[in-house]
């Protein structure tokens, strides 16, 4: 009962969060100069002040700040962010329809990352004085100060024209026909680049943080009684260290979510990856607003989700926590 | 026999700003991240001067490769690369520096006030940090940039407004800590005032893990920096490394030194002060040098 509580608290927590994060949306464009009647005069070429002062009333700009903001919520609560006007579409309908591509980016690279990582660190964990060690080392570095978008290029100068072994650009090959399975192989060959590249960032985070968190783990009693218990290396990593140096990994990866889909943005538009990254790029060169302070609401309401799942996900790890 | 024998045993205490410095210069990596700062610092004052060229200027032929005319080569509008990575080396650092300025000031404070006081204060503070923690940085940033005008004040502040969370979690942290200590609590008895025990006291005991988070914070903003630049947003007027790669972008096939020469620059910008900040994490904290 008493968890129940408080999975629900943390659930309420989360949606008040996202209030304020509407309310964020509302002020900026509030703040901006213009607004959407201005933009939109100025798609069209000019207005008469009739007409402008119709189109004022019809978005309720002429109504004063809190009600207006009271509008938005209600509109946004009911999945209504407005009309892309470069798009002539919903933005809730374009985001969906750009969604699936960025999940299938970052799943790829946040699933390659923590695995290489958790496993590079975890081997170095076991040999802290190894040549290998030192590897994982200058690997974290160079991942960390090397800017991704710079990353990408250079993946794409090395294997897409030196050695032109994947395509340079997109999700599909242009006028692509042919079977499922060719289908999922053609989409997978243009996915590993910018896989790769946007798990690069994070090879090197998880792969200090698994072996940080595992040498700790290691030197604890616990695995030295499972030690003096005459058990194997491999079942005293695997069976009695390795959950529980997974912990802080599982934080992080939580944590690092939000800087996950950061990351998306810019290699989704250095790969042409056609996601909410580059639907977010596009609607800044176009200045799109209603389509890009949708993105950034939509976002961050994963990054609030993800948090849930990860808040929850520890709990069951580590049943301390209550 | 003298009459001190034991003294010159016993270490001194009394100096600890010589220990760090000599443990951050038994640091190699540390040392090496150090000279390439150095470098980097020295091309920003005096690479101008030595080499007095407009980066903006078309100078040759363009998107000529690395050479004897060129060095680093020019790019697709006869700009030289090596022209703009020298100049560059003065704005990325501006931007980056004193974007961190603001990130520590705003963060500090925030952290500073929440750790103090505690309670509703803090219950409030918290929450406002968690509410920009969820916000994606790099998106947020760009709405930023994108509805108000792009200049360099509104990129160092775009930057500040994103990364400050990090930087008042831990000064929140060492002041819960730290508030608790007998020499705080003596300064109290004595009757100090709050923002003399704050600022005077606990502050400077909180310096130590600051410095750290301030060293590495300086690589996240440059590399931030470089990001909003490549994508476009930047200061159309500052030439810096970022701006450069984005400029070359559609060049890639036919020009690859305009996109590898500055990327190598901000990435050995940012790996100095990685190391600088990992030496200064080794010198400050012993007790974490096992890890």
């Amino acid at each position: 009962m008493k968890t129940l509580l408080s999975y629900l608290k943390r659930i309420v927590y989360s949606l008040l969060l996202l209030l304020a994060v509407i309310t964020l949306n509302f002020t900026l464009v509030h703040m901006a100069p213009g607004d959407a009647v201005t933009a939109m005069i100025g798609d069209m070429g000019g207005a008469t002040p009739e007409m402008i002062v119709k189109l004022r009333a019809e978005y309720g700009l002429d109504q004063n700040l809190i009600s207006q903001l009271f509008r938005y919520v209600s509109k946004m609560v009911r999945g209504d962010l407005g009309m892309s006007f470069t798009h002539n579409l919903p933005v809730m309908d374009l985001v969906l329809d750009h969604l699936p591509a960025t999940i299938l980016l970052v799943a790829t690279a946040f699933l390659l990352a923590v695995f290489i990582g958790t496993v590079l660190g975890i081997i170095a964990a076991q040999k802290p004085k190894s040549l290998f060690n030192h590897f994982v080392t200058i690997l974290s570095l160079s991942g960390y100060a090397a800017p991704v978008f710079w990353t990408g290029l250079m993946m794409l100068i090395a294997f897409s024209y030196y050695f032109p072994i994947f395509p340079a650009f997109g999700m599909r090959s242009a006028g692509f026909q042919g079977t499922t399975i060719e289908g999922v192989i053609d989409v997978a060959n243009h996915l590993i680049l910018p896989a790769v590249t946007l798990a690069s960032i994070y090879i090197a985070v998880y792969s200090r943080l698994a072996r940080a968190s595992m040498m700790d783990v290691l030197g604890s009693d616990y695995i030295r009684t499972a030690r003096s218990k005459g058990l194997s290396q491999r079942v005293v990593i695997y069976k009695h260290a390795l959950k529980n140096a997974l912990l802080p990994v599982v934080t992080m990866a939580g944590l690092q979510f939000s800087q996950l889909i950061a990351g998306a943005v810019v290699v989704e538009t250095v790969f042409g990856w056609p996601g909410i990254g580059q639907l977010a790029f596009n609607s800044i060169l176009r200045r799109d607003h209603p389509l890009l302070l949708g993105i950034l609401f939509l976002s961050t309401l994963m990054v609030v989700v993800a948090n849930l799942i990860t808040d929850f996900a520890y709990r069951l790890l580590d049943p301390r926590i209550k | 026999m003298t009459n001190r024998p034991i003294a010159d045993e016993v270490v001194l205490p009394d100096r600890p700003l010589v220990e760090i410095w000599r443990m951050f210069f038994a640091n190699k990596a540390a040392v090496f991240g150090l000279v390439l700062w150095l470098i980097i610092i020295l091309t920003a004052f005096f690479g101008p001067v030595i080499y007095p060229s407009d980066p903006f200027e078309m100078v040759g032929a363009p998107m000529t490769p690395p050479g004897e005319e060129f060095l680093l080569g020019t790019d697709y509008l006869g700009r030289d690369v090596l022209t703009g990575i020298i100049h560059g080396a003065s704005v990325t650092l501006a931007i980056g520096i004193s974007a961190t300025f603001c990130t520590v000031i705003i963060g500090v404070i925030i952290g500073v006030l929440s750790g103090y006081y505690g309670g509703w204060v803090d219950n409030l503070l918290m929450r406002v940090t968690e509410f920009f923690q969820v916000l994606p940085a790099l998106l947020f940033a760009m709405v930023l940039v994108s509805l108000f005008t792009a200049s360099i004040y509104l990129i160092v502040l775009a930057i500040a407004v994103v990364s400050w969370t990090g930087i008042a979690r831990l000064t929140r942290a060492e002041f819960m800590k730290i508030k608790e200590r007998e020499y705080v609590l003596a300064e109290r008895a004595m009757g100090a005032r709050n923002t003399s025990i704050m600022w005077k006291v606990i502050l400077p005991n909180a310096l130590p893990p600051l410095i750290v988070a301030v060293a590495l914070g300086v690589g996240v903003a440059i590399l931030f920096e470089a990001a909003l630049s490549f994508l476009g947003l930047g200061d159309p007027n500052a030439y810096s490394w970022g701006y450069m790669i984005g400029s070359s972008r559609e060049y890639i096939w036919d020009s690859w030194w305009t996109i590898t020469f500055p990327g190598i620059a901000i990435f050995l910008t940012v790996l100095g002060i990685s190391l600088i900040g990992d030496g200064l994490n080794d010198a400050l904290n012993p007790k974490l040098r096992e890890l």
